[in-house]
């Protein structure tokens, strides 16, 4: 396997300066430079208080895997991943071979009661940096043990340089039939400044290369607000990736992360930092554009091709579901308790091999927590917030929010009502929140 | 030979003087070295044991300060007694000044050799030799590279009108000529006269709380005798107290019997706040009382008042148990509870001026571990409405409606003291400033002495900081009150959205209204983040609006991204922004951050960090 690493980092498919991670998304990761969130320890055997299990069999239950791996790290991204030169030779091995340990892991902890798998999504890093063997084996390893149900959404996030028809051939064969693939911007300036070292065409390409191999879901990630990004650059990032059809787009806001280098060079004032006001216009924008091209938002950063084709795993996220992240760094939760991994690939992999859970803090949340938490994930989606969630008092504050133009209630929604945010609502659901909640 | 045990000292031996510097000019050093040269205190223990025993004090928070020194001092065969009495060193404090020289016959003006009288230091000569003390001019520092002792002799001698030759120069920090200064003070300075068989009289110069033995009362004998387990008399309140200890400090506490004509001491009654036993009052006996109390007591009076507000609301107590402390060493802070819209709880409190403002503010903070925010300072109007009713107001926020005939602000006669290439500056400074000049002389060829009647508003306002920026810091200045004057006065209200903000509302001259009103709106944009709306921000006399500003509306406030890993982060960020919320104060419907407030007012031209010269 080390032979593997050093043969896929030298081999002459590799630019010397790669892209660094394919993803959609930061999944479940927390910010590498910033510290984790403190918790309670996990036990040893990571087993979770038997409450927590009550609802287990009811809940659709889904897995993230986390693939450390990239070949340089991107100057805006503050994830949890490694370049080799930061990691042992062996490192991708040990990681497989943790990763199958942690999937045991979650096989005793969960227990008899766990349902079938609803969903996975191999994220990163840069997932297709390590052999698609790899990946295919993990799901392989969550097929024998839990099962999937029969229209699982298993998807691997992809890198667009990584995409070669054997490769998707292979995902596919092993059960991975969504693609989320890496474009951030058509602008070459744009990438420049995002140290995206791929041609803007090079995530178009491999639109059309999955498409031709068999791919019925394609997701492209958009970033918005780079600096030097005009609104006329942002158009035309909107139309390149609609040139190709995908199923699925998210479109984030670019964010500067604290101790990112991307920070450091707009403190130092090399460039300027994202404008509010710049950002809402080019959200606007992408709402329109996206809109009227026959996509639809079903979460505040995302839009699909008709609700069969929304991230059932994302929305997982959203809705509370039950998911298990595998893999350095990787948070999970289940039953109102949610904990995260060691951060690094090495101290991840000892544990295992000790036979311990590699989880390094978590929180039991307590009803409240639960439902504070309930109110600001699922305003985030267009199937809105039941408004039995709220107390009364919050309750009392809707008409206002209604009346201001951010929110939109539907009183005769079954079972309860719903809440959803109107357009102008989404681009302030945080302030939202903060109004609603007591 | 005449006897010099404490509290039956001979009047002819004893020399009560003080030292009028300034804060760099050496007083210490000086006295210290005064100390060592009379034999109070011993070169070596100087350091190693009155210092040690000043750390102990402090640790125990008694005061450390010795207000009146005794000291001995032989010349010619005769053993004199010298009296150093301690000036709180501060443009605030100039009653207490006047107080202490009361206490005196003669006076040190001791001048930094390099640098030339300053303008607080004039203005104390000038309190000097109002009551007609005996001065000795000294100039210090003469052992330093850069000093112009002949230039700055010639100056002091043109001030007090003596040759240039009476100038005594030493180095306190050598001890160079502190010997001959000691004889001079014997030779040149009057032996008090005073009546010992007249009814008692005291002066009180200073008066100090101890956690321990209460109250301690700094006097000087002037007729009489003051005598342990008497009962003595307040005169400007008619309180009698038992005195429980006399003595003289020299340096340590030495108890006594008693204190009789020309001697200077303390005295202890168990009373614990300062108040009942105030500086410039005059003590008696009540068995035997005076027919007149010493002339010159005045009550204080503050000319400063800021609102302070505990930024956690929770505090307000605390912050009123903090001041009732204060007070009982501090005779001249008054206080009274005020609610400010923006602000919430908090307290009007007076101040002798700006540098007290600030030592207050200080102490509560340090001592009492409060977290303050605190209005701009302003002074006291007198306003009379055409119906002839009179307001006093304290706070902008009480200025009347309706319709006003006239209205009085405080005014000063200040003293400003500069380099004469300055003249255009100052002049230009003051005029801005609505000052109005008295008279201008040189001190030397290249020193000048201008004197104006300016708005004690306008020292309050950003005066301090404007005279130093404008002339390198060369400038000092020093006031004193001078009464009222009326002024075209109007009050600037900010509004946020249409609601009036209470705590920005200023008293300002109708020709700096618009500046303000700009300056406040333009900070206020910057301050306050944006909101869910537009928040025009508006600056208005009465129903006029003279500036306006728009805080636009908020139109992003989302987190792009919030998957799996975000989400713990992202509701322990809302835990922290609810807590947060609670910082905030709602000005209507508008969410103004504590920080806004706190920024607004001290970065205002409001005066803080102003220290006089």
């Amino acid at each position: 396997m080390a032979g593997q690493w050093g043969r896929w980092m030298s081999g002459s498919r590799w630019p010397a300066r790669a892209v660094s991670r394919s993803g959609a998304a930061p999944r479940n990761l927390t910010p590498m430079p910033s510290t984790p969130p403190v918790g309670d320890p996990v036990p040893p055997d990571g087993s979770l208080p038997g409450q927590a299990l009550d609802g287990l069999a009811d809940t659709p239950l889904g897995f993230y895997l986390h693939v450390p791996f990239c070949a340089v790290r991107c100057g805006y991204c503050d994830f949890n991943t490694y370049s080799p030169d930061q990691l042992d030779v062996d490192a991708v091995s040990v990681w497989a071979r943790s990763a199958h340990t942690e999937i045991d892991l979650a096989a005793r902890v969960l227990g008899d009661r766990s349902p079938r798998l609803s969903t996975v999504f191999i994220g990163g890093g840069t997932p297709t940096m390590v052999p698609p063997a790899l990946l295919t084996g993990l799901i392989q390893h969550l097929r024998d043990f839990f099962g999937l149900l029969p229209d699982a959404e298993v998807t691997t996030e992809a890198n667009p340089e990584t995409i070669t028809p054997p490769v998707l051939e292979a995902l596919l064969e092993g059960g991975i039939s969504r693609l989320s693939l890496g474009m951030q911007s058509s602008v070459p300036h744009v990438l420049r400044v995002l140290d995206r070292v791929h041609t803007p065409g090079r995530a178009l390409e491999a639109v059309r290369l999955a498409r031709a191999a068999g791919f019925a879901d394609i997701s492209l990630d958009l970033i918005y607000g780079t600096p030097g990004e005009s609104l006329g650059d942002w158009r035309a990032s909107l139309d390149a990736a609609l040139g190709v059809a995908p199923d699925h787009l998210s479109a984030y806001a670019l964010i500067v992360e604290d101790g990112t280098a991307l920070a450091a060079r707009i403190r130092r004032g090399a460039l300027a930092g994202p404008d509010d006001d710049d950002l809402a216009d080019k959200y606007l924008a992408a709402e329109e554009v996206l809109t009227s091209a026959g996509y639809a938002w079903y979460e505040v950063s995302n839009w699909s091709r008709g609700t069969s084709h929304r991230s059932r795993h994302n929305l997982a996220y959203w809705r509370s579901h039950h998911w298990w992240g595998v893999g350095p760094g990787a948070h999970s939760h289940v039953g109102g308790v949610r904990w995260w991994n060691v951060r690094h690939p090495r101290r991840y992999g000892a544990l295992l091999a000790e036979g311990r859970s590699p989880g390094e803090g978590r929180e039991v949340l307590h009803a409240d927590q639960r439902r504070v938490e309930r109110v600001l994930l699922e305003l985030r989606i267009a199937d809105g917030l039941p408004a039995g969630v709220l107390t009364d008092t919050e309750r009392g504050r809707v008409p206002a929010l209604v009346d201001d133009g951010l929110l939109v209630d539907h009183p005769d929604a079954a079972p309860e009502g719903r809440l959803v945010l109107t357009l102008r609502g989404r681009l302030l659901a945080d302030a939202v929140v903060r109004r609603l909640l007591d | 030979m005449p006897v010099t045990d404490p509290g039956r000292t001979d009047p002819a031996i004893i020399r009560n003087f003080s030292i009028i510097a300034h804060i760099d000019h050496g007083k210490s050093t000086l006295a210290d070295r005064m100390l060592q040269l009379t034999g109070v205190v011993d070169p070596r223990a100087m350091r190693e044991q009155y210092l040690d025993r000043m750390d102990i004090e402090r640790e125990r928070g008694i005061t450390i300060k010795s207000q009146a020194v005794r000291m001995p001092w032989t010349q010619g065969g005769v053993a004199y007694v010298l009296n150093m009495i301690d000036t709180p060193g501060h443009v605030d404090f100039t009653y207490e000044v006047s107080r202490s020289l009361a206490a005196c016959e003669g006076a040190l003006l001791l001048v930094d050799a390099a640098q030339g009288i300053e303008a607080q230091t004039l203005a104390n000569l000038y309190l000097a030799l109002e009551a007609d003390l005996h001065i000795i001019p000294v100039l210090n520092n003469i052992d330093l590279p850069g000093d112009q002792p002949e230039k700055y002799a010639e100056e002091l001698a043109g001030i007090i009108g003596c040759p240039p030759d009476d100038v005594l120069r030493v180095s306190a920090k050598t001890g160079e000529g502190v010997r001959e200064l000691l004889d001079e003070i014997v030779r040149q300075v009057p032996a008090p006269v005073g009546d010992p068989d007249a009814p008692a009289r005291a002066l009180i110069f200073d008066s100090v709380y101890d956690t321990y033995r209460g109250v301690i009362t700094y006097v000087r004998v002037v007729d009489g005798a003051l005598s342990h387990r008497e009962r003595i008399l307040m005169m400007s309140t008619k309180a009698t107290h038992e005195v429980l200890e006399v003595g003289v400090i020299s340096p340590e506490p030495i108890q006594t019997h008693r204190l009789s004509v020309g001697e200077v001491g303390y005295l202890i009654t168990g009373v614990k706040d300062v108040r009942q036993s105030r500086v410039g009052d005059t003590v008696s006996l009540s068995t035997r009382p005076a027919a007149h109390a010493l002339a010159g007591y005045r009550h204080p009076k503050p000319m400063v008042y800021a609102g302070i507000y505990p930024i956690d609301a929770d505090d307000f107590s605390e912050l009123r148990e903090a001041l009732e402390k204060l007070q009982l060493n501090d005779a001249a802070l008054t206080f009274e509870p005020e609610t400010s819209g923006a602000l919430g709880f908090g307290f009007r409190i007076g101040f002798l001026g700006l540098l007290h403002m600030e030592i207050v503010r200080e102490r509560l903070e340090r001592e009492f571990n409060l977290d303050l925010i605190s209005t701009a300072p302003n002074v006291v109007y007198r306003v009379v409405m055409e119906d002839g009713t009179e307001h006093v107001v304290t706070n902008p926020s009480e200025y009347p409606e309706g319709k006003i005939a006239e209205v009085y602000e405080p005014v000063v006669r200040a003293t400003l003291l500069s380099p004469s290439e300055y003249i255009g500056t100052l002049m230009e400074l003051c005029q801005t400033r609505r000052g109005v000049q008295l008279g201008m002389d040189y001190l030397s060829a290249d020193r000048v002495e201008m004197r104006y009647t300016l708005p004690l508003a306008e020292i309050v306002f950003d005066f301090f900081d404007a005279l130093k920026s404008r002339t390198k810091g060369y400038a000092s200045l020093d006031y004193e009150d001078a009464g009222e004057q009326t002024a075209e006065l109007v009050k600037v209200d900010i509004l946020l959205h249409g609601d009036p903000v209470d705590a920005f509302s200023a008293i300002v001259h109708k020709d700096k209204a618009y500046q303000y009103g700009v300056a406040m709106a333009a900070k206020l944009k910057e301050l306050i983040p944006r909101q869910q709306f537009e928040v025009p921000i508006q600056a208005a006399i009465g129903a006029r609006v003279i500036a306006r500003e728009t805080i636009r509306a908020l139109r992003k406030d989302v987190l792009a991204k919030c998957y799996g890993g975000d989400i713990t982060r992202k509701r322990k960020l809302l835990e922290k922004q609810k807590e947060g919320k609670k910082r905030m104060k709602m000005v209507g419907r508008v969410e103004v951050p504590q920080e806004a407030f706190v920024a607004a007012l001290q970065t205002g031209e409001g005066g803080k960090d102003k220290k006089p010269s």
